[in-house]
């Protein structure tokens, strides 16, 4: 059984895309030719960045023959019926067979679609995959309209077996398959034809290129920690710049330089963003001084001097962008030392947030007073957390920030240290975005809870106010990012926060923005956006969404670590037997009494009285809702929920045992009335801690 | 690889690693033109590639362009940064097959040995909001450092680029002082060090980028600038808006004019965010207008017989 081999051979293709790629390669060749009728015993891909390669073992050298049996007209039937038939099969008459069939003697048409020749097939499959993909972006290039990431120089697609190799007939838009590829662009430009995957393989190594991906990250991560261990430094292990760099060369040679000493006082974060992120370079520690002193490049070639131009190349611009950092660095330092933090905060009044909600400095000073009136909310001093507001976006100013966006905050905790600013409110400057991601640290120092919450609450409030509110997949100002912000620092921190009771931090918020209409901030449209947040946070802990639907319903919903509490011992005690059967009883017990309420117009809600329980089971309910009443008040008062919804299961064998003797319809209306009281008590104790009429099942 | 052509010697100023990629391709076949008399931002603000990546008429021109962005003024102090500095800009269409090798000769041309540099093209999608124009393609990396920008353009003014240009730009100063090894602009050799008057990069450049850094920084006159923007812009719609035809009959679109009127607004936009009075938010609309005028423009250019459109359609 032959062996197919396809590379795609084109222009850089971006480093990014190439794993992707290789899937998309395979599952399209793979699917294309097994649709067709083909197997396969083994599929491989590779990638470099200008090539693309499919391996297939044992790919049938044919399609199997199919026959498919027809069933035709009656041979009575008219000339019409037979004619139409023979049409449709594309025989003549005398190639039908005529069998015996229940009715009389019927016509049957036996019809044989020939196997096709794999090459063949691959053809077609091949080209409809080039022509259909999937690239996240692709490009056309001359004159033509062919797409393809870059542009496509070649197509390598031949079957091999023991006999030889076989060409797979194909031109796609003048670019016609052969068997032949190149080498590594520089050190090995020449073509070479090839005659299956090992002899592909083999030569490409010859000719500088390491086909597989995992090898070139295996040589360059192998490399990198061989040098750095010589000089008893360590690499900083970073898997996505890793597999970048395998992707951008097709023969690494991995080279060590270190960073010029004038730019080691640079703080970390400066030397490493602007290393990865500018050169991918991979940043090496000193572990005697604990400070990235080193780098690791990787070339794509070998040279005749063994890289001493590339690394003194590549250190020059590691020190040209460093010395623009450092001139950065320097520049804010003394800005700072002459005007101060806020000195350089001063400058956001110039720039604006939103035209309608007024510029930076503006949007700060809201966040000031938030920060203040949030403080003794989270145990966080008022002054210091209105301190940190004030500085907590000055480095957005910085020169270092326009620089480098990404370190904002960083900087800003550097330049407070400079400024010799409390610790907490250095800190607080550099931790108030956050949590940004779901996987994020939250903040726990209160200063920095307090400046975090105000920044979000006041981004939230702001674009309520002006009714930017995000619809569908639109949320162009990450609102949804901010209320789960807000959710994550109340919870973690376990803040008792009320978002929706005047004054709350929304209502304020409001008034700092002098929004006409603040309505919206007790109404419970803000609300209702963090309950959606909230049931899509608790739904990836595992929490039903009928359970949160049930603590939502209950009074305090806007105080979300009470909802969360309650939720959890309501979803606990769910889990056990007990619970799921006080849930029937319960809702039994309420299902009755709603009936009689209705029909009664009356509310029975007081006076259920022993004296007039008839059955040992009625006054054994009397006699467990007292003790649970006793547990579940002062458990409720703690707002020990688990506790009160332990003592509320108990109440399941009791509340079993009175429905399975006692009828609650009876002669006596007194008894009756009284046994309604019962019920109401059930229902009024298990509506404690949640809604449970929302509970399922 | 070695381009057999090009003088694998050491250049030894600024000026002559621009005459020897002028020389290298025009020997290429590029019509070399010389700069567009007006500010811009960018090499590609030219119409010679923004207005000619349009249309099926096949195009090949190099270029230099003295481009400006004003929040890039250092005041002459910075090693690497200047608010005016110069691109070389080259534009075929259709790209030809070999464009790659074409540009790595012109490396070699200038005096880059191929065999001991680590030549790498890293991903980078060129996309210009201003101009409504986008395309696919790297920065070139030389030993690391970017060198030029290689973009195959799919779109200019909202039109599809049918056949696709090719654009190579090389931002000039950096791949000097790279070549040359210097590691602060202003220390260049403008002209053969050993010329009887020698002048450096400084001596040509450091009074003017000082001037400017204060104009642009902190003396540009804001509501003048934003009337300017405002008059080109009510300019370039007056033009396009008017008739095909002239008093004396002739056909003539002025997709030119307009377009000069066009980089005007997005100059004076340059200039009035170097001020620092235009808000992100701001900023989109400002640059939604020039992208108005950008493609209103093009819409006019494929309507000429330059952009591609036939002689009788024109006259039509």
């Amino acid at each position: 059984m032959p062996d197919l081999l396809i590379e795609l051979f084109s222009e850089e293709i971006p480093a990014r895309m190439q794993a992707r790629a290789r899937a998309d390669l395979q599952k399209l060749i793979t699917d294309g030719v097994v649709d067709a009728g083909l197997t396969y015993a083994h599929a491989g891909t590779f990638s470099t960045p200008r090539r693309l390669v499919l391996a297939i073992e044992g790919l049938t050298a044919n399609s199997p023959t199919l026959r498919e049996e027809r069933k035709g007209p009656r041979t009575d039937a008219p000339e019409k019926a037979l004619d139409g038939f023979l049409r449709a099969t594309g025989l003549s008459k005398d190639q039908l067979e005529i069998r015996d069939d229940k009715k009389g003697q019927v016509y049957f048409a036996t019809i044989e679609r020939p196997g096709r020749p794999a090459t063949e097939i691959v053809a077609e499959v091949l080209e409809h995959a080039i022509r259909n993909f999937p690239w996240p972006k692709s490009m056309r290039w001359g004159a033509g309209s062919l797409r393809w990431v870059r542009p496509l120089h070649s197509i390598l697609a031949i079957l091999s077996d023991e006999a030889g190799a076989t060409i797979v007939p194909l031109d796609v838009d003048g670019i016609t398959a052969g068997d032949s590829t190149r080498g590594h662009r520089f050190m090995a430009p020449d073509a070479f034809t090839v005659g299956g995957f090992e002899s592909y393989a083999r030569q490409l190594k010859l000719a500088k290129v390491m086909l597989d991906p995992a090898e070139r990250a295996d040589t360059i991560w192998h490399d990198a920690q061989q040098m750095a261990f010589a000089k008893g430094w360590e690499v900083v292990e970073d898997k996505g710049l890793l597999s970048e760099v395998a992707g951008l060369v097709e023969w690494p040679v991995t080279l060590m330089g270190q960073i010029d000493d004038e730019f080691l006082d640079l703080p970390p974060e400066v030397l490493q963003t602007s290393m990865k992120e500018h050169q991918k370079f991979f940043s090496v520690k000193n572990p005697k001084t604990g400070r990235i002193e080193g780098f690791v490049t990787v070339a794509n070639r070998e040279t005749a001097d063994h890289g001493a131009t590339i690394l003194a190349g590549n250190q020059k611009v590691l020190s040209a962008r460093l010395s623009d950092a450092k001139f950065f660095w320097e520049n804010d330092q003394r800005m700072i030392k002459t005007h101060g933090l806020e000195g350089m905060a001063a400058g956001l009044d110039a720039v604006t947030f939103h035209n309608k909600l007024g510029s930076q400095g503006a949007r700060i000073r809201r966040i000031e007073s938030l920060a203040r009136e949030i403080a003794p909310l989270v145990g966080a001093s008022p002054d210091l957390a209105a301190e940190a507001a004030r500085v907590a976006k000055a480095d957005l100013r910085s020169e270092m920030v326009y620089e480098f966006p990404e370190l904002q905050g960083v900087m800003g905790r550097y330049y407070a240290k400079s400024a010799s600013l409390d610790d907490r409110v250095a800190d607080a400057v550099r931790d108030h975005y956050a949590p940004l991601g779901p996987s994020d640290d939250v903040p726990s120092e209160p200063v920095s809870v307090a400046v975090a919450l105000a920044d979000k609450i006041d981004t939230l409030t702001g674009f309520w106010a002006i009714d930017e509110k995000p619809t569908g997949s639109k949320d162009p100002f990450a609102l949804r990012r901010a209320a789960l912000g807000v959710i994550r620092l109340v919870l973690e921190n376990g803040l008792r926060i009320k978002l929706n009771t005047r004054p709350s931090p929304f209502s304020k918020a409001a008034e700092l923005i002098g929004t006409r209409d603040d309505s919206f901030a007790d109404t419970n449209e803000i609300l209702s956006f963090f309950h959606d947040r909230l049931k899509v946070f608790l739904k990836d802990q595992g929490i039903r969404h009928d359970v949160i639907d049930a603590v939502l319903a209950m009074p305090g919903s806007d105080d979300l670590t009470l909802v969360v509490k309650r939720a959890e011992a309501l979803s606990e005690t769910l889990k056990t037997e007990d619970g799921a059967n006080l849930i029937q009883g319960f809702k039994r017990a309420n299902n009755i009494l709603t009936q009689a309420e209705e029909k009664d117009g009356v509310e029975y809600s007081f006076g259920a009285d022993v004296k007039f329980a008839e059955t040992p089971e009625e006054k054994a309910l009397f006699a467990a809702l007292d003790a649970a009443e006793s547990q579940i008040a002062p458990a409720m008062e703690a707002e020990d929920f688990a506790a009160a919804m332990a003592a509320m299961a108990s109440l399941r064998s009791p509340i079993d045992a009175f429905f399975e003797a006692v009828q609650i319809n009876t002669d006596s209306e007194v008894i009756r009335r009284n046994r309604l009281n019962l019920l109401s008590r059930i229902r009024q104790i298990c509506l404690s801690v949640a809604d449970l009429t929302k509970i399922e099942g | 690889m070695a381009n057999s052509d090009a003088p694998q010697t050491a250049p030894k100023s600024f000026q002559e690693i621009i005459l020897r990629l002028m020389s290298y391709w025009a020997s290429k076949g590029c019509a070399v033109l010389q700069p567009y008399d007006m500010e811009v931002g960018a090499g590609t603000f030219h119409p010679a590639t923004t207005l000619r990546a349009l249309g099926d008429k096949p195009w090949a021109a190099a270029y230099v362009q003295p481009s400006r962005r004003p929040t890039d003024g250092r005041y002459g102090e910075n090693p690497n940064r200047l608010q005016h500095y110069y691109q070389y800009q080259v534009l075929i269409k259709p790209s030809p097959p070999d464009l790659q090798e074409l540009y790595l000769g012109s490396l070699a041309a200038i005096g880059i040995d191929l065999e001991l540099h680590d030549i790498r093209f890293v991903e980078d999608d060129w996309e210009s909001p201003t101009l409504g124009a986008w395309g696919l393609g790297w920065e070139v990396w030389c030993d690391g450092m970017e060198v030029s920008q290689f973009t195959y353009f799919q779109q200019v003014g909202g039109h599809d680029c049918k056949p696709v240009a090719g654009e190579l730009t090389y931002g000039l100063e950096r791949l000097a002082m790279y070549v040359l090894g210097i590691d602060h602009v202003m220390d260049m050799p403008y002209n053969d060090p050993s010329a009887p008057i020698a002048l450096k990069y400084g001596d040509v450049f450091r009074q003017t980028e000082q001037e400017y850094s204060r104009w642009n920084f902190d003396v540009a006159d804001t509501d003048t600038l934003l009337r300017h923007f405002e008059d080109a812009e009510a300019e370039c719609g007056r033009i396009l808006a008017s008739d095909d035809t002239d008093d004396a009959g002739r056909k003539i679109i002025m997709a030119h004019p307009a377009y000069d009127q066009c980089i005007k607004a997005s100059h004076l936009f340059n200039l009035l965010d170097a001020r620092g009075v235009i808000s992100v938010t701001e900023r989109q609309a400002y640059i939604g207008r020039v992208r108005t005028l950008a493609k209103a423009c093009a819409d006019a250019f494929v309507r000429t017989e330059a952009g591609g459109a036939q002689p009788d359609e024109a006259a039509a």
